[in-house]
Parts: structure tokens; sequence; C-alpha cells
């Protein structure tokens, strides 16, 4: 566990959900959505769990962002609110 | 603006909550934790059981295959059973059979990477990269013994690749080369596949699940290797379920249900 690293992570963490939330375009949303499961990614994967990593790498960071994608392409792309 | 404030109030609160809760929690690694020593003069430690024992009992060096495969085994199956699931709901909610959009074909037909030479940069990586991207996913099935990986992360690996395939090209070029009918089929096959090897011990008269009796059929030299070699035939079931779902639930939701054209 190296606290520097772990500090830069979640500090990106916070910023990209902080953003992910506020961006009114829903693409943009989605795909820093998709850099939030990647930093989340790396977190595990450097506390040690190298299988739980693999997977949100894998179905968070990969397949989720593709089905937001396709939902976001087959309804309207700005929010409202 | 009201709902927003209300939800800001809600979402620190939570935090709050969340951050106290945090406090009563052991440190990161700690040798002494309940986890790791086990209760004080009470029952000892779970994980220093998995860390001593494993090994000899199922041959597989890697711990989490093994715990996930073998000893929780039951939960790893319906959690495949859950994929199945929503798989079915999701075909169930979207999939319309009418023919009623033959337009909706018609343009998208032009943007295929199979012989169009308007797309011949986009086709020919996207043929460089899936066959890579298969390969891999079938090492990270077939090494999750020995390495991460395992059924759901290959499965959705196999799964991303013919994805890709439909978002460099449209839906048909990824629906020639997996057909609906083979999804449908593949993932019902890799339940099958899982609950054959619960069966068949059942059959041989051991609990459901117990693979160690499997030597007499998988040939293998004493019950750890027959643990060892069913937790790859299920792991490839389980694959085989989450790549077809994946898969199935993209085509259904990038074309509204109708499997025509594509993004």
């Amino acid at each position: 566990m190296i606290l520097s690293f772990d500090i830069i992570i979640l500090i990106f963490l916070i910023v990209a959900a902080v953003i992910a939330l506020n961006v009114k375009d829903l693409l943009s949303s989605a795909m820093i959505y998709g850099i939030y499961g990647f930093l989340i990614c790396l977190l595990w994967a450097e506390m040690g769990a190298v299988d739980v990593a693999f997977t949100e790498a894998t179905v968070g960071a990969g397949v989720s962002t593709v089905l937001f994608i396709a939902t976001i392409l087959n309804t309207r792309r700005r929010s409202s609110d | 603006m009201s709902p927003k404030i209300f939800a800001s109030i809600a979402v620190v609160i939570t935090g709050i909550v969340l951050l106290y809760g945090i406090s009563d929690f052991p440190t990161f690694g700690d040798p002494r934790s309940p986890a790791n020593s086990g209760v004080e003069g009470g029952a000892p430690s779970t994980s220093l059981y998995y860390i001593n024992e494993s090994y000899g009992v199922t041959k597989v060096p890697n711990l989490v295959t093994s715990v996930l495969a073998d000893y929780r085994g039951y939960d790893t199956m319906f959690e495949t059973v859950v994929v199945l699931a929503a798989g079915m709901a999701i075909f169930a909610i979207l999939r319309s059979t009418t023919k009623d959009d033959e337009t909706v074909a018609g343009p998208a037909r032009k943007s295929s990477i199979d012989g169009d030479h308007n797309r011949i940069i986009v086709g020919m990586t996207c043929r460089l990269a899936v066959p890579v991207v298969q390969i891999f996913a079938l090492y990270v099935v077939a090494h999750g013994h020995y390495s991460p990986g395992g059924g759901f992360q290959g499965g959705v690996m196999l799964g991303a690749s013919f994805i890709l395939i439909a978002l460099a090209g449209n839906l048909d070029d990824a629906l020639g080369r997996f057909s609906e009918k083979s999804y449908m089929a593949l993932a019902s096959l890799g339940i099958i596949i899982y609950a054959g090897f619960g069966v068949v011990p059942q059959v041989l008269g051991k609990n459901f699940l117990d693979f160690g009796v499997l030597q007499k059929i998988l040939l293998t030299d004493g019950p750890e290797m027959a643990r060892s070699h069913s937790m790859l035939g299920v792991e490839i079931g389980v694959a085989l379920t989450v790549m077809s779902i994946m898969f199935a639930i993209f085509a259904n939701l990038s074309s509204r249900g109708t499997l025509k054209g594509g993004l």
C-alpha cells in the first residue's frame, strides 16, 4: 500500500465523480464514468485485489461504458436538469 | 432546485454515517484483525485455513479461483444464473419482431466492415484486434487457476470482442459471426455445463458440486486434480454464459430490439 499513490488516485476519483455528475452532455458523462471505473480498478490492483481489479476493468470500465453509450445514442443526448 | 438540496443533504448524512462506520474497521492488512487471525480464544481464522489447506486439497495456486469455483460453488453458479436472468429480462423487454422498420437496415448496411472500401482502415484494425482479444480471453479463462482471471473476466472479454465488431461496423457484421440463435443456445449451454458438473457427482452418490468424486470420469490421479480440472470446466461454462449475455444485451440495447443496423 503506497500512500501517495492512493491519495493521487482518490483525488482523481472524486474529481471524476463530480465531473461525471455535473456535465450536461450525457455522452461525456458516460465516458468520465468509464474513467472513474478505471481509477477504481487501479486502486484495487494497488491494494492487492487483482481479481477484483480485473473484473472492474472489463465490466466496469469496458462493457458498462459501451452499454451506456448504446443507450444514450438511442435516447435524447442532453440532460434536462 | 430544492430536490438537489435535499439530495445533497442525504449524501452528506450518508457519508458521515459511512465514515463513522469505517472508524471501527481494523487497519488495512492488519494481521491481528478478526478476518486474518480469528477470534481470540475462539474460532480459528478462515483466511488462514484457505491459505494453508486449499492448495493441498484442490491443487489450484490461485486462492480466489479455488474459493469461488469450489468452496463457494453454489454462489458462483447462481451468480451465473443471475447473469442469464438479466439477459433474458433485457430480451423480454426490448426484443421486438415487428418488420415495420426495414428502412433502418438500408443505410446502415453501407457501414459494414465487410467489403466496404470506405471503411477499410476501421475494418482492418478491427479484424486484426479481435483475434488478439479473443485469444487473450481464452488465456484468461484457461489460466484462471494460476493468475488473476477466470470465467467472468474471460467471458466479458469474449463478449467485448463481438461488441467491438458491432461498434466498428454494424450489428449485422457481428450477428453474422455470432447469431441470435447461437448466443441464446450458448447462454443456456453454459449453465447446463455448470449444473452438469454438479449433478454428475450426485449421480455418483456424493453431494451436489462435490468435484472430488469425478476422478473416475476425468481419469485423474487423486481427487485433488479432479477438483482442479472440474474448476476449469465450470469456468468454461461461466465464460460461455457471460459472453453470450454480454453480447445479447448490447445487441438488443443498441438496435432497440430490432437487431438491425446498430449505432
